[in-house]
C-alpha cells in the first residue's frame, strides 16, 4: 500500500522523564517565537524552553530534563490533558528531536495526539488511576524501566504488571510499518476524482476579487 | 452543491450532515473517513516544512483553486514600507511568497488590500461559506464555524495531505451541545459568553468533540460574535465548534466578493437552509445556561478554562479536594502573583491588547472605540489596537475609530496577530500584566514571563482607562 517512511516501531523500555502536571500547553512545549523555522529538525534544544533555561539562558537545574540522569531516557509521563492550545506540530518535532518516543499521560488534546502519531511519536492514554500508579512506581524508584509495547499494546512495569492502552489502530498499523497516511490518500485517486466529479468546488480563490 | 439531506429519516446534527456530504471514500478495514476538504487556509508558520513535503516527492497542489495563503503570524505590525528586521521572520515570509509562487497558490501577502489574519479574511472575502469543511494548520480555525461550516485546525503533516490530495483521514467526531438562551445584559458581550463556558468545562471538557451551539442567545449574536464563540471551541478542547447558518449568516455573507451570485445565490441559500440540527437529532453531550445569568468574565490563572465573574475573589488552592488539580492552581497563582481571596478588581496593569483572530474585527474596533471616546489611556499603560485585516484597518480608518483610539493615546498598528502569539515582537516584559482580547493565557504566550487576563474588548478598554482590571458596566 505505500513504502516506508521512517523505521518501524514495535516497542521501547526506557527509564521515565516524569512532568505529571495537568494541561500541559504547546506554548510550555516549544514556545511560539521558536516557530519561526521553516525546519522540523533541530528543535530539540528548544524543548520545554521556557521552564528548561533561567532568565540568564543557563539551564534551569530544578527542570527535570536537565537532570544528568534523564538523558537518554525515551519515556515522558505526563499529567492529564497533555499538548492542548495549538495545532503546532513542532510540538512532537520537538518531544522527538530530544529522543521522546513515547508519552504516557490520562488524556491528550486531540490536534496533539494526530501529530505525534503522525510522527511516531506515542501518545499512551492510561486511566487516571493507572497514570497515577506509575508515577508512584518512578517516585519510589526513578531509574524504574517501563516497556511501552506497540505492538501488544501494553505498558509492562518493573514490578510484573501491565497497563493495556489502544492507539487508532490504522495510526498503530502505519507506525509498526513506518508507513505514512499520504501513501494511503494517493492511493484513494479513483475514489477522489468521482467526488470531484460529483462536488463541484464551492469556492474558488483564483477568481477575480 | 449536492443535496445534504439524506433519504433515510434519521435526524441528523449538522455536523453530521456536513460530514456525510464530505465523504470521499468510507474508512474500511480499521480506516478512518476520507474527508474532502472545500477550503484550505495556509499561512507562514505551519506551511514551509509541508511545501517541501511535497517537493520530495514531487508532488503538486492538487487544488490551488480551493486554497489561499496569507501571512499574518510572524509579520511586524509596524510600518510595512519597510523591510522585516527579524531575519529569521523574514526568510519565513519570503518562503512562503516563493512556494505559493511555485505551487500556484493565490496570497494575499504583505502589501495586498485583503491580507489579515487568515481567520479573519476567509469571512471577510466570502470564501468562508456555510456547509464546507475548512481547514488550516492553525487550532483557531473553528472561528469559521460561525458560519455553519465545519472547521478545524490540522498539524503540518496533514497541512501536506491537504495541498497533495485536498482530504484528510478523519474520524467522526462526537458532538456537543452548548446551548446559551436568554439575552445578555449591556456590558456582557460574546466573549462573556465563551469564557463562561470554558470556565464551566475547563480546557479539556470538549476532547472528542464537535461543539453545536445553540438557543436563543447565540442566534441573537450577529456574525463576528459568533466568530468570536466558535474561535475559542479549541480552547475547551475541541476541534471545531459551530452555529447552525440562519437569516444572519446569509445577510452577512451576500454580496462578498467570493459569495454565489444571482441563480447560484438562490441555489446555495436553499442548501443552506437544510443544514441545520434536525428536530430530534441527539447529540453525545450536553450543556445549558442563561445568557441574562452571566457577567463580564475574565481569566485569572495561565489557561482559557481558569475563568471567572470579574467580580469574584481569587480561588483559593486549598478549597480543591483533588490533589492535581490543587498544585495546578497553586502553580497558576503562583507564576500569576495573584492571592487567594483577593479581589481582581482593581489590579493593576501595564498593557491592553486589542486584537487577534478573537476579537479583531469592525464590530470589537466599533465597541472598544464607543467605550473610548473622549476618555484617555491612563498614564503608564501601553494600549494596542491591532486590526485583524487590512480591511478592517482601512474600514476603521474611514470610519474615524482610528482617531479615536490615537487621540486617547492607544497605538494603531498594521494587521496580524502581534500579541496573541507574540512571534512578532509585539510582546509583553517578564512581569508584566496584560488585559487581552485574545484568545490564551498560557504561560509566556504574549512573552516569557508576561501575564494575562483575557477578556472582552470592553473590559479592555475600561482597563487601558482606569489602569486597572475594571468592570465596563461601570463606563457603559
Amino acid at each position: 500500500m505505500s513504502t516506508a517512511v521512517r523505521e518501524p516501531f514495535r516497542e521501547v523500555t526506557s527509564a521515565v522523564v516524569p512532568l505529571p502536571r495537568n494541561d500541559i500547553d504547546t506554548d510550555q512545549i516549544i514556545p511560539a517565537r521558536f516557530l519561526k523555522t521553516i525546519n522540523r529538525a533541530g528543535l530539540g534544544e528548544q524543548l520545554f524552553h521556557d521552564w528548561r533555561y533561567l532568565a540568564d539562558g543557563s539551564p534551569n537545574p530544578e527542570f527535570v530534563i536537565n537532570r544528568p540522569e534523564m538523558a537518554g531516557r525515551s519515556v515522558l509521563v505526563v499529567g492529564d490533558n497533555f499538548g492542548c492550545g495549538s495545532s503546532r506540530e513542532h510540538a512532537p518535532w520537538a518531544l522527538a528531536a530530544w529522543g521522546i518516543r513515547a508519552v504516557i499521560s490520562s488524556s491528550f488534546a486531540d490536534i496533539f495526539r494526530n501529530n505525534a502519531l503522525k510522527n511516531g511519536l506515542l501518545p499512551i492514554a492510561v486511566s487516571p488511576e493507572e497514570l497515577e500508579r506509575i508515577v508512584a512506581i518512578v517516585r519510589d524508584d526513578p531509574d524504574a524501566e517501563i516497556t511501552v509495547d506497540l505492538e501488544a499494546q501494553e505498558v509492562r512495569l518493573p514490578d510484573g504488571g501491565s497497563i493495556g492502552f489502544t492507539v487508532d489502530s490504522f495510526a498503530r498499523r502505519m507506525i509498526l510499518d513506518g508507513t505514512d497516511e499520504l501513501g494511503y490518500l494517493l492511493a484513494q485517486e479513483p475514489a477522489l476524482e468521482a467526488y470531484e466529479r460529483a462536488h463541484p468546488p464551492r469556492v474558488s480563490t483564483l477568481a477575480a476579487e | 452543491m449536492s443535496d445534504p439531506t439524506p433519504n433515510s429519516a434519521r435526524p441528523r446534527t449538522i455536523v453530521e450532515k456536513i460530514w456525510d456530504d464530505h465523504v470521499v471514500a468510507p474508512g474500511t478495514d480499521g480506516a478512518p473517513d476520507v474527508l474532502g476538504v472545500d477550503l484550505h487556509l495556509v499561512h507562514e508558520v505551519t506551511s514551509p516544512q509541508a511545501f517541501d513535503g511535497l517537493r520530495e516527492r514531487g508532488l503538486r497542489v492538487r487544488r490551488p483553486g480551493q486554497t489561499v495563503a496569507t501571512a499574518d503570524h510572524s509579520i511586524p505590525t509596524t510600518d510595512r514600507s519597510l523591510p522585516i528586521a527579524d531575519e529569521i521572520a523574514a526568510t519565513q515570509v519570503k518562503r512562503l511568497e516563493d512556494n505559493c509562487r511555485e505551487f500556484g497558490v493565490p496570497l494575499h501577502g504583505i502589501g495586498s488590500p485583503h491580507q489579515g489574519i487568515v481567520h479573519v479574511i476567509g469571512p471577510e472575502l466570502g470564501l468562508t461559506q456555510p456547509g464546507m469543511t475548512i481547514v488550516c494548520g492553525d487550532s483557531h480555525t473553528a472561528t469559521h464555524g460561525a458560519f455553519g461550516a465545519l472547521a478545524f485546525g490540522i498539524g503540518t503533516t496533514e497541512v501536506e495531505h491537504v495541498l497533495a490530495t485536498q482530504t484528510l483521514l478523519q474520524r467522526r467526531p462526537k458532538t456537543f451541545e452548548v446551548r446559551v438562551d436568554g439575552a445578555l445584559h449591556p456590558g456582557v458581550t460574546a466573549k462573556d459568553i465563551i469564557l463562561s463556558l470554558l470556565s464551566r468545562i475547563g480546557v479539556g471538557g470538549g476532547t472528542g468533540h464537535v461543539f453545536e451551539y445553540r438557543g436563543s442567545a447565540i442566534r441573537g449574536l450577529g456574525m463576528e460574535g459568533r466568530m468570536t464563540i466558535c474561535n475559542m471551541s479549541i480552547e475547551g478542547g475541541a476541534r471545531a465548534g459551530l452555529i447552525a447558518p440562519d437569516e444572519t449568516t446569509f445577510e452577512y455573507v451576500h454580496g462578498r466578493p467570493h459569495a454565489p451570485q444571482g441563480e447560484a445565490w438562490d441555489a446555495a441559500v436553499e442548501a443552506w437552509r437544510r443544514l441545520p440540527t434536525d428536530e430530534g437529532a441527539t447529540f453525545d453531550r450536553s450543556i445549558a445556561f442563561d445568557a441574562g445569568e452571566l457577567t463580564p468574565m475574565v481569566t485569572y490563572g495561565t489557561n482559557p478554562g481558569m475563568g471567572f465573574p470579574i467580580t469574584d475573589r481569587i480561588p483559593d488552592p486549598a478549597s480543591l479536594a483533588d490533589a492535581n488539580q490543587r498544585s495546578s492552581l497553586q502553580h497558576a497563582l503562583d507564576y500569576m502573583a495573584l492571592t487567594p481571596g483577593e479581589p481582581i478588581l482593581g489590579k493593576p496593569i501595564d498593557v491592553v491588547f486589542v486584537g487577534s483572530c478573537t476579537n479583531s474585527r469592525i464590530s470589537d474596533l466599533r465597541e472598544a472605540a464607543r467605550m473610548l471616546r473622549g476618555r484617555r489611556v491612563a498614564d503608564g499603560v501601553r494600549m494596542m489596537v491591532v486590526p485583524g485585516s487590512t480591511e478592517v484597518k482601512r474600514q476603521a480608518e474611514s470610519e474615524g475609530l482610528s482617531s479615536i483610539f490615537t487621540d486617547a493615546g492607544a497605538e494603531w498598528r498594521e494587521a496580524g496577530c502581534s500579541m496573541c502569539i507574540a512571534m512578532n515582537g509585539d510582546q509583553l516584559s517578564p512581569g508584566q500584566y496584560s488585559v487581552s482580547t485574545s484568545n490564551r493565557n498560557f504561560e509566556g504566550r504574549q512573552g516569557k514571563g508576561g501575564r494575562t487576563f483575557l477578556a472582552s474588548p470592553l473590559t479592555a478598554v475600561a482597563s487601558a482607562v482606569t489602569g486597572r482590571l475594571s468592570d465596563p458596566r461601570a463606563l457603559l
